[in-house]
C-alpha cells in the first residue's frame, strides 16, 4: 500500500515532463518523501572498532566487527529500554514511589547489552547493585523490575528484593555488598566447571569494588583452579563520590588481576563490548581460566538517587560524554550512516519503547503491594511450613516455601 | 541364651569393651541382668563405640558417596586429611573434585561455596575453627542466609558451613570463642550444635541434605570422645532431624538445657546429683535455630525448675534466649524459681590453665547451679 502511494506520489512530484526521461529529476522531486522501503537497507556492515589494551595476552578481539540489520536494531530496541527505563525510575523515584536504594545504569547500556549479545541463555551472570540493566537483557520484563523497584507483588522478587535483589534464571542479582558478587561468581564458575557443560561465568563490579581485598583472594583462587570466569570491570570513573584517582594507586583495572590476563575495553561502544566479551568466553571456555576485564564506561547519574552527582564531577564532563560518547548515539549514527537502518525506523522504535515504559509504570504504580501474610515466606526452601515471630509473641507469621 | 549369644558375637565383632559412656540410656534389663550374673560390662546389641572424629568422617563418606553434587572444601581438608582429620581418607577416595584444599582466604573461598550452591552444587564449607569464619561472616549472612527470602524463593543456597566452635584447650582468646549466639540470631541459617557421636552423624548428614544453608558447630574437645552409636545409627539412611531437642536423661527435679560439649557435664553433673537424690533431666538442644523449646517447655512444666548451660558468653546468649521464650510460653506458669544461667565467664579466654578452667562451665557449677535453682 505504501509502496503504491510513494510510487504515485513520486510520479506527481516529478511532473508530466519527466515521465519518458529516465534520470532525470525535475525540482519538484527533489522533495524527499518521508519513508524509505525496507528493502533499500543493507543487511549488514563491518565496522572498524577500537584496539583493546593487552596484559598478558597476545592476541586480543578482533578490531572489526561486523553487525547484521537485525542486530542492530535490537541492540538499539534493548539499549533505549534500558535508559528510558532507568529514567522513569529516576521519575517514580522523585515522587517517593521508589524508596530506598536506586542506583541507575544510564550511560552504560552498552555493556549491559554487549555482554548479552557475546554470552549464551546458558551462560551466567552476576553483578552488584546497579543490577537493572542486567536484569533486563537477561530475561525480566521491564514491568516486573519497576514493580519490583515499586515494592508490588507483581515485582520480579515479589516485592521482597527490591531494586538490589533482582534474579532471574542464570542471573544471580543485584548484590548489596560492595565486592561480594566476586567470589559468588567463581563460585558459580567452579559449578559450571564441575558439571562439565561449557558454560562460563561473568561477574562484575565496579571500580570502587576493584579494590576490594575478597577480589584477590577471587583472583588467586580463580586462576588456581582454571576457572571459567570473567571478571568484568565496570570503571565508570567514580566509586561514589570518590574518583579512580584518589581510590587506587593503579587505576589500570585489567591489569589488577596481575598473573590474570587481562583487556580494556570501550565500555560505551556495543560492539567492541561484544567482541571483547566473545575473546573472553571462547578462551575460557577453551579451559584457559579466567581473564579480567575492564570496561571503560560512564553514569550519567549519581551513585544513588541520593547523590546528585555534581560535587566531584562538573557538568561540563559529564554533558561532554553525552555528547561525544554517548552508546545509543553512537549506535544510531552507524547504523544510519551504513544504511542499516533510518532515522525515522529508529524513532519509531524510540516511540514504542517509551509506550512500553509507560504501560510497565501504570503497572508498576497499579499493582498492589504484597499481602502482609506473606512477609514470613521464603525464610527456607523446600521446607514444611512453619512459623515467624512477628515484633511480639502473639504475632506470627506463616512461613511457607 | 539370646543375651549370651549377642554379647559373644559382640566380643567376635572386636568392638571394644569400654566401660558404659554417659552417652547411651540405661541397658535393657537382660543386659543388666547380664552384667551383674557375669560381671561382663556389655554395650546395647550391635551397638559400637565411635568417636565423633569418625562419626563425622562416616557421614561426609556416605553422602559424598551419594550425590556427586556434595563436594568439601577448605583449608588442609583434602592432602593434609584434614586440620584435625575429619576428612581423613576423603581426598584419597574421592580426589581432587570432591575434596578441595582452600588457599587461607575464608571471605574468598566462602563466597566461592556460597555461589557454588546458588549454581546447583552442594558444598560442605569448612572452617578451620569458627572463630575464622568472622572473616567470611558477610558471605555466610548476606550471601548465604538471606538470599532465598530476597529472591522471594527463587534461589536456593543448600550448603554446610562446618567447623570447631568454641572453647578447645589453652588456645587463647582469639581461638576460643563461642558462635552459637552469632548465628543463632538471623533467620535464613540453620544452626546446629552436635553433642555425641550419633548427632555429629545424623545432624551432619541431614545438613548436607538439606537444602538451606546450615551452620554446624562442632567441639574440637569432642573430636576425640568416643560414644556409643546404636545400630540404627550406623546405618546409612540415619538422619537426626534438625529443630528437634533430645531428652539424654530422664528427671523430676529440675530441667538442665544444653549444647555441644557441655552437654557431657551436665550428665555428670546428674550423676552427682542423683547421689543426693535430685533427679536431673538433661536435654540436649542439638539445634541452635530452629530451637525446639516444646520440648524445653513440656520438660519445665514437670520439673518446674530450669537450668540452661552453655560455653558462650551470657550476655545475648542461648540461656538468654532460653530463658526469654520460657517466660513468654505457657511453662512459666510452672515455674517454681527463676531460671539459673551457667555459662561462659564474661571475659576474653586467658591462656593459664587455671584461668581457663575457671572460664568455662564446670561440673561443680552446675551442680550449684542446680541446687540454686532448687533452694537446697
Amino acid at each position: 500500500m505504501r509502496k503504491m502511494l510513494l510510487a504515485a506520489l513520486s510520479r506527481v512530484l516529478q511532473g508530466p515532463a519527466a515521465a519518458g526521461r529516465t534520470g532525470a529529476v525535475s525540482e519538484a522531486s527533489r522533495v524527499m518523501v518521508a519513508s524509505r522501503n525496507y528493502g533499500d537497507f543493507a543487511s549488514e556492515a563491518s565496522f572498524e572498532i577500537k584496539k583493546c589494551d593487552l596484559h598478558r595476552l597476545e592476541e586480543g578481539p578482533s578490531t572489526t566487527a561486523v553487525m547484521t540489520r537485525e542486530e542492530g536494531l535490537h541492540y538499539y530496541k534493548t539499549m533505549q529500554t534500558i535508559r528510558r527505563m532507568e529514567l522513569k525510575s529516576d521519575q517514580l523515584y522523585k515522587q517517593k514511589i521508589i524508596r530506598g536504594f536506586c542506583h541507575l545504569y544510564d550511560g552504560q547500556e552498552a555493556c549491559c547489552v554487549g555482554i548479552e549479545a557475546a554470552i549464551k541463555p546458558t551462560d551466567h551472570v552476576i553483578t552488584a547493585y546497579r543490577a537493572h540493566g542486567f536484569t533486563f537483557t537477561r530475561g525480566v520484563p521491564v514491568r516486573e523490575i519497576l514493580a519490583e523497584l515499586t515494592g508490588r507483588k507483581g515485582g520480579c522478587a515479589k516485592g521482597k528484593g527490591g531494586s538490589m535483589h533482582m534474579y532471574t534464571k542464570n542471573f544471580y542479582g543485584g548484590n548489596g555488598i560492595v565486592g561480594a558478587q566476586v567470589p559468588l561468581g567463581a563460585g558459580i564458575a567452579l559449578a559450571c566447571k564441575y558439571f562439565g557443560k561449557n558454560e562460563v561465568c561473568l561477574a562484575l563490579y565496579g571500580d570502587g569494588a576493584a579494590n576490594q581485598g575478597q577480589i584477590f583472594e577471587t583472583y588467586n583462587m580463580a586462576a588456581l583452579w582454571k576457572l571459567p570466569c570473567i571478571f568484568i570491570c565496570e570503571n565508570n570513573r567514580y566509586g561514589m563520590g570518590t574518583s579512580v584517582e584518589r581510590a587506587a594507586a593503579s587505576t589500570d583495572y585489567y591489569k589488577r588481576g596481575y598473573f590474570i590476563p587481562g583487556l580494556r575495553v570501550d565500555g560505551m561502544d556495543v560492539l567492541c563490548v561484544r567482541e571483547a566479551v566473545k575473546f573472553a568466553a571462547d578462551y575460557c571456555r577453551a579451559g584457559k581460566g579466567p581473564l579480567v576485564m575492564e570496561l571503560q564506561t560512564y553514569r550519567y547519574h549519581g551513585h544513588s538517587m541520593s547523590d546528585p552527582g555534581i560535587s566531584y564531577r562538573t557538568r561540563e564532563e559529564i554533558q561532554e560524554v553525552r555528547s561525544k560518547s554517548d552508546p545509543i548515539t553512537l549506535l544510531k549514527d552507524r547504523m544510519v550512516n551504513n544504511n542499516l537502518a533510518s532515522v525515522e525506523e529508529l524513532k519509531e522504535i524510540d516511540v514504542a519503547v517509551r509506550k512500553e515504559i509507560e504501560e510497565a509504570a501504570q503497572f508498576a504504580t497499579t499493582d498492589p503491594e504484597p499481602p502482609l501474610e506473606e512477609l514470613g515466606h521464603h525464610i527456607y526452601f523446600n521446607e514444611p511450613p512453619f512459623e515467624v515471630r512477628g515484633p511480639n509473641q502473639w504475632i506470627k507469621y506463616k512461613s511457607v516455601s | 541364651m539370646a543375651a549370651a549369644a549377642a554379647a559373644l558375637r559382640h566380643l567376635a565383632t572386636g568392638a571394644r569393651l569400654a566401660p558404659r559412656g554417659r552417652a547411651g540410656g540405661p541397658l535393657p534389663p537382660y543386659l543388666q541382668q547380664l552384667q551383674q550374673r557375669r560381671g561382663f560390662r556389655v554395650s546395647a546389641p550391635a551397638a559400637i563405640q565411635v568417636t565423633v572424629r569418625d562419626a563425622l568422617n562416616q557421614a561426609l563418606d556416605e553422602e559424598l558417596e551419594r550425590d556427586e553434587r556434595v563436594f568439601l572444601l577448605g583449608e588442609e581438608v583434602a592432602q593434609y586429611d584434614g586440620a584435625y582429620k575429619i576428612s581423613r581418607g576423603l581426598w584419597k577416595k574421592y580426589g581432587d573434585k570432591r575434596v578441595i584444599d582452600t588457599p587461607i582466604s575464608e571471605m574468598g573461598f566462602a563466597g566461592i561455596a556460597v555461589g557454588a550452591a546458588m549454581a546447583g552444587l552442594r558444598p560442605v564449607c569448612e572452617f578451620m575453627t569458627f572463630n575464622f569464619s568472622m572473616q567470611a561472616i558477610d558471605q555466610v549472612i548476606n550471601s548465604a542466609a538471606k538470599t532465598c527470602y530476597m529472591s522471594a524463593g527463587s534461589i536456593a543456597v543448600p550448603i554446610v558451613f562446618r567447623g570447631p566452635n568454641g572453647a578447645a584447650a589453652g588456645v587463647a582468646a582469639q581461638h576460643s570463642q563461642c558462635f552459637a549466639a552469632w548465628y543463632g540470631h538471623c533467620p535464613g541459617l540453620k544452626v546446629v550444635s552436635p553433642w555425641s557421636a550419633e548427632d555429629a552423624k545424623g545432624l551432619l548428614k541431614a545438613s548436607i541434605r538439606d537444602d538451606n544453608p546450615v551452620v554446624m558447630l562442632e567441639n574440637e574437645l569432642l573430636y576425640g570422645v568416643p560414644f556409643e552409636m546404636s545400630e540404627q545409627a550406623q546405618s546409612k539412611e540415619f538422619l537426626i532431624p534438625i529443630g528437634k531437642a533430645k531428652v539424654e536423661r530422664q528427671g523430676t527435679h529440675v530441667t538442665v538445657v544444653s549444647h555441644s560439649r557441655p552437654v557431657g557435664h551436665c550428665m555428670e553433673a546428674a550423676t552427682v546429683l542423683a547421689k543426693e537424690g535430685v533427679e536431673c533431666e538433661v536435654i540436649n538442644l542439638r539445634s541452635i535455630r530452629p530451637m525446639d523449646i516444646e520440648t524445653v517447655e513440656a520438660s519445665v512444666v514437670k520439673t518446674n525448675h530450669l537450668v540452661t548451660v552453655e560455653g558462650g558468653w551470657p550476655q545475648f546468649g542461648v540461656g538468654a534466649e532460653i530463658c526469654a521464650r520460657i517466660m513468654e510460653g505457657p511453662a512459666f506458669n510452672y515455674l517454681d524459681a527463676p531460671a539459673v544461667r551457667v555459662t561462659g565467664a564474661d571475659v576474653p579466654m586467658p591462656y593459664a590453665k587455671i584461668l581457663e578452667d575457671n572460664c568455662l562451665p564446670q561440673v561443680k557449677d552446675i551442680v550449684f547451679a542446680v541446687k540454686k535453682a532448687l533452694n537446697i
